[in-house]
């Protein structure tokens, strides 16, 4: 049993394709990705080495910054959102629909699967001013609310409540099956015994119910926040980063610095600094997570 | 964090409950209803059901606005109110987005690179988990590690480099560009998804066929594969709609409208016919959304289960 078990080129036959694929598509990338960043230049006119140089403009680069920010506040808003709909939702799953459920928790998940353009196109129908009126300003005309009606994504402050309702809209139900499954798992004679000690309500979410969800809940903040941080595809889709750079996050500034500009070494900077970015924020949870703990 | 909490309540009086719904914990404890609360009940019920068609029509009206706008003729849209009903089934929109709108060649190239991609990525992944869970060999776990560190790199890390290398190989704008990242990129989870089915194998059952004279393509083929083939489905269905749902990479390495799939294809459609033509995009876009839609009503519990895993293990 043992030789079957230990044969050595049949486990390199077995593992050594897939890692060899992973390597090349994945991980050897990582790495070139690094080099890039101390090089100028894209695959038509070649690459010369600057040493520095694109970390010195990363850090004077406005354009950045600009993006930078609006990431964090993208992200902080609907990490917010996803997390705090998708745990109320739970809430309302396990404690009001019980065993009925099912459905809701089909229904509302749905939104994750579809093709996130087609939701971009849907939104921006709902959302248009123009060559007609969209649902929702359609919606306030109806109302006489006509103060209302604007072109909500033509200017930066209503299009980032657009994106961020979208991004939550899409993502929620996700979120809510998540901690859902960690709600279900939480003994239920925990819950009796809280009850019968008086403790009811918010109290009873807020002291026993959260602590204990609180591993699964991380998982979920962490996955989503990473998420939110890498926001593409909604906002290339809804807005293209606009009006003017308004919507635009590092992912998007860092595809039109390589694609349309051809700077492959600051693009693999701002790559890397998103990386890096999401590792921090990674990091950030987890050591909170464990000061709350102890 | 919840140490004493639950302790100190003892000691005090018990504060006026606040949701009586909410300490109804599990249907176990429905025998022990009170009438008084059923009848308090109804008035707490109220707030919640309407909260619930809320959430309902949030999460639904949007795609049956979808629907029903992808059937109306251009006029209809300036004339009638946008929530009125299509005066009629104009197909033709539909026609247009297949047709003239190019959804229908969009569609034969996401399925010409979605599922090359999904058959190699199983073909790899498979064998992969299991010489990583059931083989025994030392770096096993390191390896494990490896793929482990590719689920939460961000793409845009890969972009560059790859486009680099399709570039001097003469793949950009050809699917192979597409099927290979699409590949290498499912792969990470894939593996580590798999090699979490093939551990939930009771070991002695492998060991028993070893011992009944199974050779090791046997015990893989016969026995191991078979017992997680339902993890199997679950992450090519998780796959696929990662894969289907691919902008970025579609968008990086292919420019040529002949080869564009649904996803870029969609981006682009606004710009094809300006915003004037609203009932062909709104045709174009439920292509888009309602064979996906299906699959999911179809195999939702089993979606739901492999997304979630998915997010677990990253």
């Amino acid at each position: 049993m043992e030789q079957i078990l230990r044969n050595r080129r049949a486990i390199v036959l077995l593992v050594g394709p897939a890692l060899l694929v992973y390597s090349g598509v994945v991980l050897l990338p990582i790495v070139w990705s690094l080099v890039y960043t101390f090089f100028e230049g894209n695959v038509i006119g070649g690459f010369h080495f600057v040493g520095l140089q694109n970390y010195r403009q990363l850090l004077s680069d406005a354009a950045f910054w600009q993006a930078l920010v609006f990431t964090l506040k993208y992200a902080v808003t609907v990490t917010a959102g996803q997390i705090l709909l998708g745990l109320l939702l739970a809430l309302l799953y396990v404690f009001y629909l019980r065993r009925a459920s099912a459905l809701v928790r089909t229904l509302v998940f749905f939104p994750v699967v579809l093709p996130t353009v087609a939701v971009a196109q849907l939104f921006a129908k709902i959302f248009a001013i123009a060559p007609q009126y969209g649902l929702v300003n359609a919606g306030l005309a109806l109302l006489h609310l006509d103060g209302w009606i604007q072109a909500w994504l033509g200017q930066g402050s209503t299009a980032f409540w657009v994106l961020a309702l979208m991004d939550i809209w899409r993502a929620m139900g996700f979120y809510a099956v998540l901690l859902y499954a960690g709600l279900v798992e939480i003994p239920a004679e925990l819950i009796e015994a809280a009850r019968v000690d008086g403790a009811s309500g918010l109290r009873l979410v807020w002291h026993v119910i959260l602590p204990l969800l609180l591993p699964i809940l991380l998982s979920a903040l962490i996955f989503s926040i990473n998420g939110t941080l890498k926001v593409f595809d909604s906002i290339l889709a809804l807005t293209g980063g606009g009006p003017g750079q308004a919507t635009t996050p590092l992912t998007l500034y860092m595809f039109n610095t390589a694609f349309s500009y051809g700077q492959y070494g600051y693009g693999s900077t701002l790559a890397m600094a998103l990386a890096v970015l999401s590792l921090i924020v990674t990091i950030m949870i987890f050591g909170s997570a464990r000061r709350d703990v102890a | 964090m919840m140490r004493s909490d639950v302790a100190a309540r003892s000691s005090r009086p018990a504060p006026a409950p606040v949701f009586t719904r909410v300490a109804r914990w599990s249907p176990r404890s429905r025998s022990q209803r009170q009438p008084r609360r059923r009848r308090l009940s109804w008035l707490w019920r109220l707030p919640v059901r309407l909260l619930l068609l809320l959430l309902l029509t949030i999460e639904i009206y949007p795609l049956i606005w979808l629907l029903l706008s992808s059937f109306k003729e251009d006029a209809e849209f300036s004339l009638r109110p946008l929530w009125a009903l299509p005066a009629g089934l104009h197909w033709q929109n539909y026609v247009e987005a297949w047709t003239t709108g190019n959804i229908g060649l969009y569609f034969l190239n996401s399925v010409l690179t979605v599922f090359p991609a999904l058959a190699l990525i199983l073909a790899l992944s498979v064998p992969a988990g299991f010489a990583l869970e059931v083989m025994r060999w030392r770096g096993r776990n390191l390896v494990l590690l490896l793929f482990l560190a590719g689920i939460m790199v961000p793409l845009q890390i890969l972009l560059l480099p790859l486009f680099t290398i399709y570039f001097h190989l003469d793949l950009i704008d050809t699917r192979w560009a597409l099927i290979i990242t699409y590949t290498g990129f499912g792969l990470p989870l894939t593996v580590f998804l798999m090699a979490g089915y093939f551990k939930a194998i009771p070991r002695e059952l492998l060991e028993a066929a070893i011992l009944d004279g199974a050779g090791l393509v046997q015990l893989f083929l016969r026995v191991a594969v078979p017992l997680v083939s339902n993890g199997l489905v679950t992450v090519a269905l998780v796959q696929f709609f990662f894969l289907w749902n691919d902008l970025l990479f579609s968008l990086t390495f292919i420019s040529n409208d002949q080869l564009r799939t649904i996803q870029t294809g969609l981006l682009n459609f606004t710009g094809q016919y300006g915003q004037v033509a609203w009932g062909p995009t709104f045709a174009a876009v439920s292509l888009a959304v309602f064979p996906t839609l299906l699959l999911y009503l179809l195999l939702n519990q089993r979606v739901i289960k492999g997304l979630t895993a998915g997010a677990l293990k990253g």
